[in-house]
């Protein structure tokens, strides 16, 4: 850089020679003195004043204006990712509900079913115990027949017998007799 | 030539036997100033969160210049910004007004751009004492020179911190005067060639107009950097 500037400098000078040469050949407006301090006073007013304005008066506009926007620009975005992430939460929650939900219905369907499947256990047991107690009343009542019956058919089977022989033979036949033949028939087939 | 003349508007104004009087120099340098404290006021004035043509204009003048000055002489020079930029400015309207044809050039002249240059010089001297004390001498000796060598670098360095005023001056008003005298030269060829021969000064009169567009903001634009820079050598001392 530094080598630039010199290289720079050393060309500039050769132009200034020339320029040198020119002016006094040709009389270069620029190295006439006459208006020199006139340039230098009007530079110094006008680039003052400008200096004074524009650092006093306009620079600082500007200045403000551009930390405004930035510092504008920056809370939007620090809101833009507030509002983001708060969203991403809501829908977090929104999914924690519905899954709480699911699980919710699952566990309201199996307690359901449980219940109802007890239920009908329950009915069913009770159902089968009364049956059993029937069956037992009724198994007793034909136990009780089945214990009377023989001694009925027997006593039919005399009284059958006896009238029967009466109408054959015409005789009255000891009933005693009759009553132990059939006995023995009735344990003989009982035997069998 | 005679568009570098300078010549009275209005009456004479002396202080003492100094002459002082309004010229035409003066009325372009008004117009400059002028003209830049319109646009940036207007450009400063609305504060609206989507800046307005002026506005943008402003802020990235603004932003252009801060980001500048802070990558060629760090944080330290925030102070002298309004100057820099104020610089920058009066040197880049003064350059491209002088291109409207029929205007002065205030650049173009050597006193002018003289005085820029000293005035810089001589400030920027002036805080490098003010900063380190008789260590800004320091600028003259750098690090890591051999002994031998070292009194003809210090002359070295010496002539060329020396020079700066003049090089910087010299540099803004050469080009300024060369582009102008040579738009010139090439207006006078489209003139004497005429209807005939016209027409190859005449394309490089275009094109030269759009070089010396370039040149008016390289100008103030390398004018302004190279004030960066030796206001870093002052603030920040290291060779």
């Amino acid at each position: 850089m530094f080598k630039k500037i010199i290289f720079e400098t050393l060309a500039v000078y050769f132009l200034l020679i020339n320029f040198i040469q020119a002016a006094e050949s040709g009389g270069m407006p620029q190295l006439d003195p006459e208006f020199w301090f006139s340039q230098i006073f009007w530079l110094v007013i006008t680039f003052g004043i400008l200096y004074l304005v524009l650092s006093k008066l306009i620079l600082p506009k500007i200045s403000d204006n551009l930390e405004t926007r930035k510092s504008q620009v920056l809370d939007n975005l620090e809101l833009a990712e507030k509002q983001r992430s708060d969203s991403e939460a809501k829908l977090k929650e929104f999914d924690n509900i519905i899954l709480k939900s699911k699980i919710d219905a699952k566990n309201l369907f199996n307690e359901s079913r449980k219940k109802l499947l007890n239920d009908i256990n329950n009915k069913r047991q009770k159902l089968e115990k009364e049956i059993d107690k029937e069956l037992k009343i009724v198994e007793a009542d034909i136990e009780e027949l089945k214990k009377k019956s023989p001694d009925k058919i027997n006593k039919i089977a005399v009284e059958t017998s006896s009238d029967l022989i009466n109408q054959l033979i015409g005789g009255n036949i000891n009933n005693s007799s009759i009553t132990a033949i059939v006995s023995d028939i009735a344990s003989k087939n009982k035997n069998l | 030539m005679t568009q570098f003349n300078v010549y009275r508007i209005g009456p004479e104004i002396k202080i003492g036997e100094i002459d002082i009087s309004f010229t035409n120099a003066s009325l372009f340098m008004v117009i400059s100033t002028i003209t830049i404290l319109l646009i940036f006021n207007f450009g400063a004035k609305k504060k609206s969160i989507i800046p307005t043509k002026l506005q943008l204009l402003g802020e990235l003048s603004y932003s252009f210049i801060s980001k500048m000055i802070s990558d060629t002489a760090g944080s330290k020079a925030k102070p002298y910004f309004s100057f820099i930029f104020s610089l920058f400015m009066f040197v880049l309207f003064c350059n491209m007004l002088g291109m409207i044809p029929y205007t002065f050039t205030v650049t173009s002249h050597i006193i002018v751009t003289f005085v820029l240059a000293a005035f810089i010089f001589v400030g920027v001297t002036i805080i490098g004492f003010i900063k380190h004390g008789l260590g800004y001498l320091k600028l003259f000796v750098p690090s890591g020179v051999p002994m031998v060598l070292l009194p003809l670098i210090v002359v070295i360095e010496i002539i060329s911190y020396l020079s700066r005023p003049i090089s910087l001056s010299v540099r803004l008003f050469a080009n300024m005067m060369a582009g102008h005298t040579m738009m010139k030269v090439f207006g006078s060829f489209v003139v004497s060639l005429g209807i005939v021969g016209g027409w190859l000064p005449l394309s490089f009169s275009v094109a030269l107009t759009g070089l010396e567009i370039l040149v008016a903001f390289l100008q103030a634009y390398v004018f302004a950097i190279l004030t960066c820079i030796y206001l870093n050598d002052a603030l920040n001392l290291h060779h």
